[in-house]
């Protein structure tokens, strides 16, 4: 075999994650009242954008999870295939120029030449303090002062084309796809996409997709002869290490709520709903809890846990088990030591709701406590539950930063936003200063929570039976805005009232 | 006279959702200085945004179309915002349903009036606490010159809304607009208020537009009324001819649904539906599809104004020289019979005794009890099977707790409740639950009575399923033909309440007000319950949409031999349909007795007090009003003696020391008064 599979523990679990949201899917979509207002979200032009870029993200976070370990040539006495100790992932594979063109050094993006001086041995033996050439990055161009910019200009725009391209063929296909759907013919389906009579905003969503592949096909055109987010302090990619940093921010943002949710719905809600000697139980417990500085606490515990795998270090065949183990560990600890907010809030709302009149009426039922906390209350606070995990989705690979600031996050030989963050804070602070790896981190991080937001958002209305599908905002987005005004309407008089009538 | 007002053919449309809502439509009328104007019409008519649109305060959705609003000839609605600043308080000021909040709670009641005074009138600051003393002191709030300093949570409800009269009149207006004033108050905090209006508008001669659901109100308080329906008005008329002889198929249709003693051997006439949604364009009269004279020409006409005076006139098609209708004396439909004699036995279904439900009251650092809120206080009832027993009170008296203490959602401090013999007081969740189907509860509010999280079949299931009503016990084989009795079962109890059974696949946001309390009402049906306890289950609801829910609780009662335990303020609904009565005051019951009994010859000063506030639609010579004074004490600390003395004007020595015992008048009617009592004269 040319590769043997390695599967971690954090892969075990996105799996996992991975299957229950395709049953779950599977559920939904046989049962018509759960599947309704999942439609909803698939009208929402914010939401479907949002989920767009969200797809990519988790495409590359899914590629980035599929890890083996490759074949080394020589095999050992045996006759066996010796495998490297090196763990590799399918993104790794994908990206290989970029993850084996290291320069020696700083390099700006798409630069071609060193972002320091060095001393640079002539042919004649003579010294010079210039800018060095760069190993890879532009190597292929003759005369860098004359053919760097016309040289990037082409490929940015063979890049577009080529993107432009993808777009047209994916494009293609989806209306294809829609008019046998809709049992229309090809022009019919264009036009409806393009008067946005559809319910599903296909419009939005290819403008969004359009963006995507401008971006990757410039990217890549670019990537495979310069850097084109430039190089870190040994020479590394900086575009790789914010494609590898992104499976990280996924692992540690919904691992984390997800080991941190069961604490604090089932304690936030009966602390609110028992009321009693349970409520001062666990208040006492989150007070406490809140009472240790966050940081200082999850630095002890990292600091336990790093000392034992380092005394059991034959438990680990290799780096990226250890890595990886450290980082199942840290988003165990964040997630016991940060449900308290949420919790808190929980229990405020449970306490306002187990006065509504519908659990009332469901105690008067002899209904159980158990099935009105589950049937009454729980989904009545979801939407809580949605927006702060969402929220604190941002703040998680945020606190990761902290961490590893303070050394206490993921490996060090693990790439993160973190790391990132953390080794830009010295490059700041040099002269000419560096400030790609810091840029090209919070882009990616920007778009990553942003896009998580608007869809959480759109997700939130459309889940909430209350909310109407219509809303007042919706009208700035019609094209036929105000013909519906009576026709008994006086502009003059309209004005003359001084109300802001643009609303 | 002179008009303070004039509106001309005015027209607000709400941009909510994705067509306009013409809350207002071509809407004109006049009020002359110093009369009173009432708006009447049901939820949904347009009333408030009329007040709004005047004093052009409409919410950001909101926008005037078209229309004139001249106050002393000058039009509101050409004026800068600036200039309306000087209007607004001055010449025109409002006052809102919601005293509680409408006032700023982190400023002092003296602060606020302080800014309408700062606003429009430049006054010395000395001078400036005198006239708010002055102003307090006006609208009857006593010891004034330390209340004004008092923040609005240390007010009373009364107290709140005499506030904001005062705040209101601050600036001395030409036009004061009340906004459903008293529909947040009790029947004796709400005869205080409208008799200070009254007062007030002798003394300083100004024009109050009145905007009120109410036809009570109407008749104590208007000179002129307009009808308002769907946006526009559809009757216009003097007090007098309004109340003896309304044209609007409308107007008489809003009579014809009033609850009273007069009409308790009969249904109440209904109008069928709701306000039409008024995002629609109306090819013809708009309450064509409610009317109950309907005609062919109402669906494609719009009807003109006919006029019966100079003051009287009414948008019909019903009055038009080509039509050959008079006007109908009497509305001879819906007033089929129902039969009131079904099969009721005398047997006992709930006796209560000597409930009491007392609240600690804790503070400190170790929350230690300093004293008990006595929210129901020694509490005796029986409710004999199939019958209605009402439970009457001004809020905060203990009605409510009273309904959730029978039924064990709050757990009783002493006394005991029987039902049909077996003592529930004391029993565990588990040793309820077998008898938890036989008593069942409607709440007040239909908004929060039903999760807006599960749709009407799971609603309707979820009592079915937990007490395992209808459920065959035993094999699992009968889960299926179990979950379709289930589904039959649900089917037949929405047509029970007069809804079709598609709907129980929606959510509970897409119904209205009233057809919520019907789901309500079903819910509680599902579990077959003997005792339904009705905590004021109509007094959220419009009065067309409470006599849909009045008959259908009739109705129910006679088909199932339902009894109610009926707790409500509404003295009209009891009368219509109570058969006993038992009067609240402060945590104890001061007056039983049959609904003949009370109602002819209330006995306890405090029923009669009671029975004077609501207001009459019928002038009544022989009506004697007997004021209260004051407000509902706090049940922390129940005045010593009777409880009811502070307020009582025929309070004798005796009153102040000793709580009275029962005195009986007949063998059902007993009060607890020292005015009947034999102690006294000994």
């Amino acid at each position: 075999m040319p590769f043997s599979p390695i599967i971690l523990w954090t892969d075990t679990l996105i799996y996992l994650f991975v299957i229950t949201i395709f049953f779950w899917v599977w559920y939904v979509r046989r049962n018509e009242h759960l599947l309704m207002p999942w439609k909803r979200v698939g009208h929402s032009a914010s939401g479907m954008s949002a989920l767009t870029v969200l797809l990519f993200f988790l495409v590359v976070g899914l590629l980035d999870t599929v890890h083996f370990r490759p074949a080394l040539e020589h095999k050992n006495n045996k006759g066996e295939t010796i495998y490297s100790v090196e763990v590799l992932s399918l993104l790794d594979l994908i990206l290989t120029p970029l993850r084996t063109n290291i320069e020696k050094t700083y390099s700006a993006p798409l630069a071609t030449h060193l972002y320091a001086k060095e001393t640079i041995e002539l042919p004649d033996g003579e010294k010079v303090r210039a800018f060095a050439r760069l190993e890879f990055g532009g190597a292929h161009l003759r005369d860098p002062e004359k053919e760097h910019f016309s040289d990037i200009l082409e490929r940015i725009f063979k890049g577009l084309a080529y993107g432009f391209l993808a777009w047209f063929g994916i494009a293609f296909f989806l209306i294809v796809f829609l008019s046998r759907r809709h049992q229309q013919n090809f022009a019919q389906s264009i036009s409806a996409i393009w008067r946005r009579t559809g319910e599903i905003p296909w419009y939005a969503i290819l403008i969004t997709l359009l963006i995507l592949l401008l971006l990757i096909g410039c990217s890549a055109m670019l990537a495979t002869h310069y850097h084109v987010l430039g190089t870190d302090k040994v020479g590394q990619d900086v575009l790789y290490q914010s494609l590898k940093s992104i499976r990280i921010a996924l692992v540690i943002g919904t691992l984390t709520t997800l080991i941190m949710l069961p604490f604090a719905l089932l304690l936030g809600i009966m602390a609110g709903y028992f009321q009693g000697w349970v409520d001062d139980v666990i208040q006492y417990i989150y007070t406490t809890l809140n009472s240790i500085p966050s940081v200082l606490l999850i630095a002890a515990a990292v600091l336990m846990m790093q000392v034992y795998i380092e005394t059991h270090a034959e438990l680990f065949e290799t780096v990226a088990s250890r890595a990886d183990l450290r980082l199942l560990f840290l988003c165990m600890i964040l997630g016991v030591t940060s449900w308290t907010s949420l919790c808190r809030l929980l229990r405020g709302e449970a306490l306002k709701l187990r006065e509504m009149e519908y659990i009332q009426a469901a105690h008067a039922f002899g209904v159980s406590h158990w099935r009105i906390i589950s049937r009454h209350i729980l989904p009545n606070v979801m939407h809580i539950v949605l927006i702060a995990t969402v929220m604190d989705f941002s703040g998680l690979v945020l606190a990761e930063a902290v961490l590893s600031y303070v050394g206490v996050g993921v490996d060090p030989s693990m790439i993160s936003f973190g790391t990132m963050i953390n080794a830009a804070r010295l490059e700041m602070a040099r002269e000419p200063m560096v400030w790609w790896a810091l840029l090209a981190a919070f882009g990616f991080m920007f778009t990553l929570v942003l896009s998580a937001n608007l869809f959480a958002d759109a997700v939130q209305n459309a889940l909430d039976p209350r909310t109407r599908t219509l809303k007042l905002s919706s009208r700035f987005f019609q094209r036929h805005g105000k013909s519906e005004v009576p026709p008994n309407k006086t502009p003059d008089v309209m004005t003359a009232t001084g109300f802001p009538h643009s609303k | 006279m002179k008009a303070v007002l004039e509106i001309e053919n005015l027209a607000t449309v709400l941009h909510t959702g994705s067509l306009p809502v013409r809350a207002v439509d071509g809407l004109s009328l006049n009020i002359l200085q110093g009369e009173t104007f009432a708006l009447l019409g049901e939820s949904g008519c347009g009333k408030s945004m009329t007040a709004l649109s005047i004093m052009r305060l409409l919410p950001d959705v909101g926008e005037i179309v078209t229309g004139q609003i001249k106050i002393h000839g000058v039009d509101l609605l050409q004026l800068p915002e600036a200039a309306m600043r000087k209007v607004r308080g001055k010449q025109i000021s409002m006052i809102f349903q919601e005293p509680m909040l409408s006032l700023n709670p982190v400023l002092t009641i003296a602060e606020q009036i302080g800014e309408v005074l700062r606003q429009h009138l430049s006054l010395p600051p000395a001078y400036q606490q005198a006239r708010i003393q002055e102003l307090l002191e006006q609208v009857g709030i006593p010891d004034a010159q330390r209340r004004m300093h008092e923040y609005p949570f240390q007010f009373s409800g009364g107290m709140k809304q005499r506030a904001m009269i005062a705040m209101a009149l601050a600036g001395e207006p030409e036009l004061l607009i009340a906004d459903e004033p008293t529909t947040a108050l009790d029947v004796t905090i709400q005869a205080q208020v409208l008799d200070l209006m009254r007062q007030i508008q002798q003394r300083t001669r100004m024009s109050i537009l009145l905007i009120t659901h109410d036809l009570g109100v109407v008749a104590e308080m208007a000179q002129r009324v307009a009808v308002m329906y769907a946006g526009e008005i559809v009757e216009l008329a003097p007090r007098a001819d309004f109340f003896q002889q309304p044209a609007h198929p409308y107007s008489q249709q809003l009579f014809a649904s009033l609850p009273g003693k007069h009409k308790r051997d009969q249904a109440l006439t209904v109008m069928n539906g709701n306000v039409p949604s008024l995002s629609q364009q109306f090819s013809g009269c708009r309450f064509a599809d409610r009317c109950n004279q309907v005609m062919a020409i109402c669906r494609d006409r719009v009807p003109p104004w006919h006029r019966f005076s100079d003051d009287h006139r009414v948008r019909c098609h019903l009055y038009q020289p080509g039509t050959t209708h008079a006007i109908p004396a009497v509305i001879a439909i819906g007033e089929q019979k129902v039969q009131s004699e079904a099969s009721r036995t005398d047997e006992t279904l709930l006796n209560v005794a000597d409930l009491s439900v007392h609240f600690p009251i804790r503070k400190g650092l170790f929350k230690r009890v300093v004293g008990h809120i006595k929210a129901v206080d020694g509490v005796s009832l029986r409710i004999a099977s199939g019958k209605t027993l009402a439970l009457v009170g001004e809020s905060g008296c203990g009605k409510t707790t009273i309904g959730k203490s029978i039924l064990q959602l709050i757990q009783p401090t002493a006394g005991s409740v029987r039902f049909k013999g077996q003592e529930l007081v004391g029993l565990k969740r588990s040793q309820l639950k077998p008898i938890r189907s036989q008593f069942q509860i409607i709440f007040q509010d239909p908004y929060s009575s039903l999760n807006p999280r599960m749709r009407i079949k799971e609603i309707l299931q979820e009592g079915m399923s937990a007490l395992k009503v209808g459920a065959v016990s035993g094999s699992s084989n009968d889960e299926y033909s179990n979950v379709n009795s289930r589904e039959r079962e649900i089917d037949s109890l929405l047509q029970r309440v007069g809804l079709p059974a598609e709907l129980k696949w929606r959510y509970p946001h897409e119904f209205s007000g009233g057809q919520r309390q019907r789901i309500a009402i079903a819910r509680a049906l599902a579990v077959n319950p003997k005792l339904l306890i009705c905590d004021e289950p109509t007094s959220a609801l419009d009065v067309s949409v409470q006599a849909q829910i009045l008959n259908l609780l009739k109705t129910l009662q006679n088909d199932l031999g339902l009894a109610f335990l009926f707790i409500t303020h509404n003295i009209a609904v009891v009368e219509y349909l109570a058969d006993e009565v038992a009067v609240m005051y402060l945590g104890r019951i001061v007056e039983r007795g049959q609904i003949d009994e009370v109602m002819r010859n209330p006995r306890h000063p405090y029923t009669q007090a009671l029975l004077s506030s609501v207001p009459q639609i019928s002038a009544d010579a022989s009506r004697q009003f007997v004021p209260l004074k004051g407000d509902l004490p706090s049940p922390a600390t129940p005045p010593v003696g009777c409880h009811f003395h502070p307020r009582c004007e025929k309070a004798m020595a005796v009153c102040r020391e000793r709580y009275p015992s029962a005195s009986s008048f007949s063998a059902t009617h007993s009060a607890h008064c020292y005015l009947y009592s034999s102690e006294q004269i000994s």
